[in-house]
């Protein structure tokens, strides 16, 4: 098995400590026994892996740890990273019928953490997941060591067959290992979890490799090779990089992409932020909200998110902005950054916000303030180019790979697709799910049951 | 305000709530304690030769979050010298004349009771109680539940006494015994005032699967202990109201104990007989303070029922206790679900499916659906009524089939949300009294399936 990176300390990530820390076990087990366990629960409905979200948590009230470990990864084989970064509060938490009575939900993400964390700790995925199947001497290729991949190379292990990730970036996981806020969850977390899927073994890690249209060079592969010489190939490629405003000024020092500075908080030693006196993030949804939560916890004077609509339109989680607002985070409604200025070195200085309409700037009413960090998150773009090296496979109108919902096959029979390159953008949890789904598909073609 | 005060056999005390003959009870000191804290009285820890006692002695029964649902113990009767517990004794009663003072005794021989019932008696207690209930390590050496357990020995036992005694007997019974009207009527024959139950059962409490000891352990051994707490209340409130009823008893004062812990628990023992209570686990677990409750809530409790005294209480439940064959047969309840208060757990629905009669169906499922749950009537309407508590979005009120629910109670019971199922009576289904009395009486008591041979014995076979 490749060996997975370690990543070097000095990271801002490691300052933060958990927002949600591990239950001790009688932690655990007293809030095991406030859950009612429900029949038909909404709690599972709600979970989108479909976690038999009572039966493990009654498990872990009786003390049958490892049997709510089960319940939990035989759904969710990331059900450790789901319990630390799922947004509960409107999944499964939400759903608790505790709500319904005025009380506080049950708290299921910190009892999955619990069960998964302290099986997975003293003992393996395979022997917890057994019996597995005979090997069937087939290999998949993945492209990508994002969630759904991962999340498809542990299953497909499972089912005897062997995979191949290829990951451009040198740190599997994608944006679990590199763009979860670190008071949920930190790379190392996420790095130890892919451990474990790894060492069920017949999973092989190609990292620093780039999948290429034509013919390949030195750290390529092409998709002419993958479809020829793998038995199926799963794209699980995420999205591209952070989109940009095109205005004035946006390229140069102290202008971020959100999703690129939570990874340089999360993987960079070499990132300071001691300059920076007001940060002003762009945009309303949950990047925007973590991202701005981020920098606040990490000392920054003022932090402010600049929304161009109000508040009630923000797509991010009402939860998140509360916990943003609490921690000191200012949320500016209806502006939208129009210029920015910088010094002769070419150093950030002060922005301009304008205004807004309906979500557009109207003139008059510009305001310049000081800012010496500006982190865009405005969505990401989606990773278009290398899909369309494969022949048959299609995109739709916003760049998103075309699936078949009940096999998440695409237009190449050989072909599957999941996680954010499939939805667009949605949670780990969703990825884990599509992948699932992909899985039973792959496993069914290639002859297996 | 309602009267507590009590006679009981003669005994006054100012109110009904005494401690139990136990650990909170041990020592003078403590005592005191518990009479500031408010207690009535206090069945001092049982008197006899002093015993050596182990460590550890207690062990819990819990379930779910609530601790100390049952609790054991293997302590015996005091370790103290004799001597110092009357010291104690004489100074109690002397700083707290109002409050009552119970010696609890346990000795072998008819010498031993005589010498011991002078000494308490010397201490200006206000009555004794016969400790034949301890139902480990001291039966082993022939006392406690040995003699609770033998009418002829207890009744025996009890005549000495009231030879001696010049204070009021009381015998306290073990509940470990087939039919607790045996010793009951023993010790009315022995000519006993009172009685006490009951003592603690007999139990083993669970077992350390790691050590592969039970508990509480004693180094590398077990041994069973004495079970008492709220999870014994129902076992002595039967046997306790077995003795309030007998005719053979039920002149005699009744002190209740058995998993009391608040003035509730204390007003169903009254209700059923009992003319003062005994507590000790509670105390246990939360210390004397709880009287406060106890006393207040009792009072204001008479008080809302219009009764002027603690004795207007007593025994006011004896009389609905009946036999089961004497019950109506005609009488029905059916089960009602607030759909303002419901919270869509369906805990009702799995209960009645798979422990009762499979009469509340989920609604929005197929018909093949209801059948593959394991319903076996399903009526033709099964409406979709939303839940219409706030957060409970898409679920819809459970539906009992009336044709089907026999009023068991058990949805009622379980449903977690207070008054959100409740039992309606079915207009019209009292007074048509009918009971399987009544049936054997009118030669009416063979149902439809009963066996040939029944059949045949009753002359009815084919």
């Amino acid at each position: 098995m490749h060996p997975l990176p370690v990543l070097p300390s000095g990271r801002l990530e490691q300052r933060f400590s958990e927002k949600k820390p591990a239950y001790s076990a009688p932690e655990a087990v007293t809030e095991a026994n406030r859950c009612l366990y429900c029949v038909d629960a909404p709690c599972i409905k709600a979970c989108p892996t479909g976690i038999d979200i009572p039966n493990f948590i009654h498990k872990i009230s009786t003390g049958n740890t490892t049997g709510a470990a089960r319940t939990i990864l035989k759904e969710n084989i990331l059900g450790a990273s789901c319990a630390r970064v799922c947004p509960v509060e409107v999944l499964c938490a939400g759903a608790c019928v505790y709500n319904a009575w005025g009380r506080e939900p049950i708290a299921i993400g910190r009892l999955q953490r619990f069960a998964t964390e302290t099986t997975l700790t003293s003992r393996s995925l395979e022997t917890l997941m057994a019996p597995r199947k005979q090997p069937s001497g087939k290999t998949v290729a993945i492209i990508g060591a994002g969630p759904a991949s991962i999340a498809a190379a542990g299953l497909l292990a499972l089912e005897g067959h062997k995979s191949v990730i290829f990951e451009r970036k040198l740190v599997p996981g994608g944006l679990n290992t590199l763009g979860i806020a670190p008071y949920k969850q930190s790379a190392d977390q996420a790095l130890q979890e892919i451990a474990w899927v790894f060492s069920l073994g017949d999973i092989e890690l190609k990292s620093g490799v780039e999948v290429v249209a034509g013919s390949a060079g030195k750290g390529q592969v092409s998709a002419g090779t993958l479809l020829s010489d793998y038995d199926a190939v799963f794209l699980g490629l995420g999205l591209g990089p952070d989109s940009g405003l095109g205005v004035d000024g946006e390229h140069g020092e102290g202008v971020w992409g959100a999703v690129d500075l939570i990874e340089r908080i999360k993987a960079d030693p070499k990132l300071t932020l001691e300059h920076v006196k007001r940060a002003l993030v762009i945009g309303g949804g949950n990047t925007a909200l973590d991202i701005a939560h981020e920098l606040k916890l990490l000392g920054i004077d003022d932090v402010a998110m600049v929304y161009r609509r109000s508040e009630a339109d923000m797509s991010g989680y009402e939860h998140e902005l509360a916990h943003a607002r609490e921690s000191g985070v200012r949320l500016v409604e209806n502006r939208a950054l129009t210029k920015l200025q910088r010094d002769a070195s070419g150093k950030l200085i002060s922005v301009t916000l304008s205004h807004t309409e309906n979500g557009k700037p109207v003139v008059g009413g510009e305001e310049q303030l000081s800012a010496e960090l500006v982190a865009l998150a405005i969505g990401q773009a989606t990773a278009t180019e290398v899909v369309k090296a494969f022949a048959g496979v299609a995109l739709d109108k916003k760049g998103r790979v075309v699936v078949d919902a009940a096999t998440h096959r695409t237009g190449n029979d050989k072909v599957w697709s999941g996680g954010d390159c499939v939805n667009g953008g949605k949670e780990v949890v969703n990825a884990v799910q599509e992948a699932k789904i992909a899985v039973r598909d792959i496993v069914r073609a290639l002859g297996g049951k | 305000m309602a009267d507590l005060s009590i006679d009981f056999c003669g005994i006054k005390s100012p109110n009904p709530f005494w401690l139990a003959s136990a650990p909170p009870a041990n020592s003078g000191p403590q005592i005191m304690r518990a009479f500031d804290a408010g207690w009535g009285g206090a069945v001092w820890k049982t008197l006899g030769d002093p015993v050596t006692n182990v460590t550890s002695r207690f062990w819990s029964n819990d379930y779910g979050n609530t601790r100390m649902m049952g609790l054991n113990n293997i302590e015996l009767i005091t370790d103290r010298p004799l001597e110092v517990n009357l010291k104690e004794m004489y100074e109690v009663k002397k700083r707290y004349p109002k409050n009552t003072i119970i010696a609890s005794l346990m000795v072998e021989t008819k010498e031993n009771w005589k010498e011991i019932i002078k000494r308490a008696e010397d201490t200006g207690c206000d009555g004794l109680e016969l400790n034949f209930g301890c139902p480990h390590g001291m039966c082993e050496r022939g006392m406690g539940s040995a003699v609770g357990q033998e009418p002829k020995v207890l009744e025996e036992i009890t005549r000495w006494a009231m030879e001696y005694a010049k204070t009021p007997v009381i015998i306290k019974l073990t509940p470990n015994t087939g039919d607790i009207n045996e010793p009951g009527e023993a010790a009315a024959r022995g000519g006993a005032p009172a009685i006490s139950l009951i003592n603690t059962i007999k139990s083993l409490l669970g077992v350390d699967l790691d050590r592969m000891v039970p508990n509480p352990r004693v180094g590398t051994q077990s041994t069973n202990g004495g079970y008492c707490g709220p999870a014994v209340k129902p076992i002595a409130l039967y046997m306790m109201s077995q003795l309030a009823k007998n005719p053979a008893t039920k002149h005699m004062a009744i002190s209740g104990i058995g998993g009391i812990s608040n003035w509730r628990d204390a007003a169903e023992f009254i209700a059923l007989g009992a003319t003062s209570v005994q507590v000790c686990t509670a105390v246990m677990h939360y210390g004397y303070r709880i009287v406060e409750d106890m006393i207040e809530g009792l009072s204001d409790f008479l008080d809302s029922k219009g009764m002027k005294s603690v004795s207007e209480l007593r025994g006011q439940a004896v009389g609905a206790y009946a036999e089961w064959g004497e019950l109506d047969l005609n009488y029905n309840l059916k089960a009602r679900i607030n759909p303002d208060t419901c919270i869509g757990c369906n805990l009702c629905t799995v209960a009645c499916m798979d422990g009762a009669h499979q009469c509340i169906l989920i609604p929005g499922r197929t018909h093949e659906e209801h059948v593959k749950a394991g319903h076996t009537h399903i009526p033709a309407v099964i409406p979709e009524v939303p839940v219409k508590a706030a957060g409970a979005v898409g679920r819809f009120l459970p539906v009992i089939d009336d044709v089907e629910c026999v009023g068991c109670n058990l949805c009622h019971l379980v449903c977690p949300v207070p008054g959100t199922i409740t039992m309606q009576e079915v207009a019209g289904t009292i007074g048509h009294h009918e009971t399987w009395n009544d049936r054997v009486a009118q030669g009416r008591d063979i149902n439809p399936g009963a066996m040939e041979s029944t059949l045949k014995k009753r002359g009815l076979a084919k």
